[in-house]
């Protein structure tokens, strides 16, 4: 047994350590045991999860191609006002690094880069390498170097350089970061005085796909919606052992791949698959109707394979919800329709913004689905991601396209939280 | 009551079945009067919700029928039939706060706002719960939930109130504290009460009359004095309060007396109520406190010898458990006062009753 000592006004005492002490280490080994046990899953997630990701978010804003290839040029640009051309120093720097970056083999990272902002700049860069090297080799590397009209030099190799255009491009990949990525998201650009501008409407295309995303997305969401709160009033008004197996077959489609389950979808869809076969054979239509490669066949296979992330928050909610509840709103002297409107549809409501939320964001982010079941019109922002990824290697815009569609994921969240409040979430 | 006043519930040979097998409810006869408070007790399982239910409407009558106000109930949905009803669990809207808990049958009869207003606050102030109007149910105790159950299938002011285990979740005190005011709601707003329960203290307490179930069947109607005085069968005389049993065979009948052999020796007089005839079975039922010990020769025919196996002080009385005929679970209560005898675990003492206070019941 521990001596407690309570002495008149002082401090109480337990075996001569003060009992507030003795609290303060009791709380601190719960403590140092709570974080030991979720260190391993936190470590987990920032080493598989957060940090990645921010990793790649950063990719958005990086632009370490021209100060790596080009040091000297890229600070000698920084300089530069923007003004008319570049200094005569600053072409003779540039001058210099081209050609030393060609003997290097760098140059091709550099021309890579600058070949994102105008497609050709690539082979002009590597065609005024080699010019400038011959002339090196004809008339010294003192005289083409050092020459005091380098401009002309240029103009000379490719009369492209004579467009402002090109020097103000390499002037906007000379900072270590950018912004550029960002914009060009959004179907904005640069131009030559560096002002922030829509792109030409022939290229611009990431607004209309991040729209598209957006309502095929609310489309599969509401389709969900419709279908799903019948099959989840079901399940929660059947006794446990019924409903228990109808959940086993809602289920079932996690079995097998999404990646099967989509080309599941081909199969029956396409022009001379089963469901237009049977549907010829039947006589209800005549030709084979396009069921698939557009929005249609995205459709159908979304709202399939994201049904489940709707019912299953539905049906948990609406399994606690107690029959009793309409019995009492019977008793009370409502009809079946309008206590079904007071009593039920808004106790089930945590449920139902559960379900909207995730297949929602779980539709924003969809990729195989559509790049397999629909048209090229039908094609969602993840797919120009890993187009960006994949073909044209571009980690920049493909990062920058992530971003933005995280911070439209954020809002949608945010405008979600102000209209339910993430706290009425109820998944059991 | 049946008789004084108009009866405004009739249950008329109401069967009741689920599975088309067994008869939940049997042959159910019974009356509600106006303004009375009908308590239906009984073991786990006799009936009693189901009973409950089909006057409610949430269960098909099988057989029979039920009349509300004379009108047969048969076509009436539950929406319709203006009958309050407290659930056991209350059932309460959780999304609602108690304002629009008790709103809500208001609403359901498009009464206008200001009519609405004032008989929520008069609701509310009868059960003590004023300052809570704005308050949901999970921020209230469960006797606060109770109370806001028992307003809201007042307020609406319906001529029948029904009420199944309306106070099974609270503990023992607030218990008690609710039968008072549910017994002083019911005297003040002079609704008609029908009311499930399974504990008889509270059906005691509480009833003008008590429905006695089991299996089915209804034991016996009558007021908590005559059920607990005059059981008319042994199931009765069992479930109402403290009883002692004594098994045997009728020798001789005689009007309102007979003689009962009890098995294990002895012969004794007793009140012929519910005996089939000279040489059936009966069951012999006697109140602890009507059994005295050590008691004067006259007046006390029915005489035996008991051993003393217990003795139990309860303060106001003794309990003394004594083995009489064999029988070792024979109850006496000895009140506490001067003259009492002394008693000792293994003395033998004489113990008698009178015989009108042993009732000769079905075997
Ligand atoms: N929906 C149902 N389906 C089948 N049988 C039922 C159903 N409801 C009740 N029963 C059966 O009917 C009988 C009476 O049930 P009831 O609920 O009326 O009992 P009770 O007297 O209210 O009991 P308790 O005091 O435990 O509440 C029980 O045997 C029960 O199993
Ligand atoms: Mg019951």
């Amino acid at each position: 047994m521990a001596a407690v000592s309570p002495n008149a006004g002082g401090p109480i005492m337990l075996d001569g350590v003060p009992l507030k002490i003795r609290l303060e280490r009791a709380e601190r080994m719960r403590k140092v045991k709570a974080v030991g046990l979720i260190l391993p899953l936190f470590i987990f997630l920032m080493v598989t999860f957060a940090i990645p990701i921010v990793v790649m978010l950063m990719r958005s804003v990086e632009n370490p191609e021209i100060v790596q290839v080009l040091p000297r040029s890229a600070a000698a640009m920084r300089l530069w006002d923007g003004e008319g051309f570049p200094p005569n120093e600053a072409m003779q720097t540039f001058a210099a690094e081209v050609v030393t970056a060609k003997a290097a083999k760098t140059l091709g990272k550099a021309a890579k880069r600058l070949n994102y902002n105008a497609s050709g700049f690539r082979s002009m860069l590597f065609k005024t390498g080699t010019k400038l090297e011959r002339a090196i080799e004809k008339e010294g590397e003192e005289a083409v170097l050092q020459g005091p009209e380098m401009l002309e030099r240029f103009i000379d190799i490719d009369k492209r350089w004579g467009e402002r255009r090109y020097w103000s491009i390499i002037r906007q990949a000379s900072p270590p970061h950018t912004a550029w990525y960002l914009l060009r998201s959004v179907d904005r650009d640069y131009d030559e005085n560096t002002d922030i501008v829509p792109i030409s409407e022939d290229q611009a295309i990431h607004v209309e796909v991040l729209w598209r995303t957006i309502v095929i997305s609310a489309v599969v969401t509401l389709l969900c919606l419709l279908l799903g709160f019948p099959i989840a009033y079901l399940l929660g008004t059947l006794p446990t052992k019924q409903s228990n197996l109808l959940i086993l077959l809602l289920l079932l489609p996690f079995w097998t791949s999404l990646l099967v389950r989509t080309t599941a979808w081909l199969v029956l869809l396409q022009n001379e698959g089963v469901i237009n076969d049977i549907a010829i054979y039947f006589g209800l239509w005549d030709e084979p109707l396009q069921l698939v490669r557009n929005r249609m066949g995205t459709y159908i296979a979304m709202v399939h394979i994201l049904l489940p992330f709707m019912v299953l928050p539905m049906f948990s909610v609406m399994k606690g919800i107690d029959p009793y509840h309409m019995k009492a709103a019977a008793s009370l002297g409502a009809n079946p329709v309008s206590a079904f409107i007071k009593v039920y549809l808004p106790q089930t409501l945590p449920g139902v913004g559960a379900g909207v939320l995730l297949v929602f964001i779980l539709s924003l982010g969809y990729y195989i689905t559509p790049a397999l079941v629909g048209g090229p019109a039908d094609q969602m922002l993840s797919y120009f991601i890993a187009f960006h990824v994949n073909t044209t290697v571009n980690w920049g815009l493909a990062a920058a396209l992530s971003a933005l569609l995280l911070v439209c994921v954020m809002i949608f969240f945010a405008m979600y939280q102000r209209l339910v409040g993430v706290g009425n979430i109820r998944m059991n | 009551m049946p008789g004084e006043s108009e009866a405004l519930v009739e249950f008329d040979n109401v069967d009741k079945t689920f599975d088309g097998e067994t008869l939940v409810v049997k042959n159910l006869n019974m009356e509600v009067g106006q303004g009375e408070f009908l308590t239906m007790l009984g073991p786990s399982g006799s009936g009693k919700t189901t009973t409950l239910l089909m006057l409610a409407g949430f269960e098909s009558i099988t057989h029979g029928d039920i009349l509300l106000g004379g009108r047969s109930l048969k076509n009436v949905p539950p929406y319709r039939r203006d009958i309050g009803m407290v659930f056991q669990n209350y059932a309460l809207f959780p999304h609602m706060t108690v304002e629009e808990n008790l709103a809500f049958p208001l609403e359901a009869r498009k009464m206008p706002r200001d009519q609405i207003k004032e008989k929520i606050d008069r609701a509310l102030a009868m059960v003590r719960l004023s300052e809570f109007s704005r308050r949901r149910p999970a921020q209230l105790s469960g006797g606060q939930q109770q109370r806001v159950a028992v307003a809201r299938a007042l307020v609406y002011e319906p001529a029948l109130v029904l009420m199944d285990e309306p106070l099974g979740a609270l503990d023992r005190q607030l218990r008690e504290n609710m039968q008072y005011e549910l017994k002083h709601i019911h005297e003040t707003v002079g609704v008609t009460v029908v009311y499930v329960t399974h504990d008889q203290g509270e059906a005691l307490t509480m009833s003008n009359r008590i429905a006695v179930f089991n299996e089915g069947e209804v034991q016996q109607i009558a007021t908590p004095q005559v059920l607990y005085e005059e059981p008319e069968n042994a199931f009765v005389a069992q479930f109402i309060g403290e009883n002692n049993r004594l098994m045997g065979t009728v020798r001789s009948l005689n009007g309102k007396e007979c003689q009962v052999e009890i098995d294990g020796g002895g012969e004794v007089a007793a009140l012929a109520v519910n005996v089939a005839g000279v040489g059936e079975r009966t069951t012999l039922s006697l109140r602890p406190e009507s059994v005295k010990i050590d008691p004067p020769a006259d007046g006390y025919p029915d005489r035996f010898d008991a051993r003393v196996e217990e003795l139990i002080y309860l303060g106001d009385h003794t309990r003394v458990r004594v083995n009489v005929c064999l029988h070792d679970d024979f109850i006496i209560k000895v009140p506490r006062s001067g003259d009492a005898p002394r008693l000792e675990v293994g003395e033998t003492h004489t113990v008698g009753w009178n015989p009108a206070d042993c009732r000769a019941l079905d075997a």
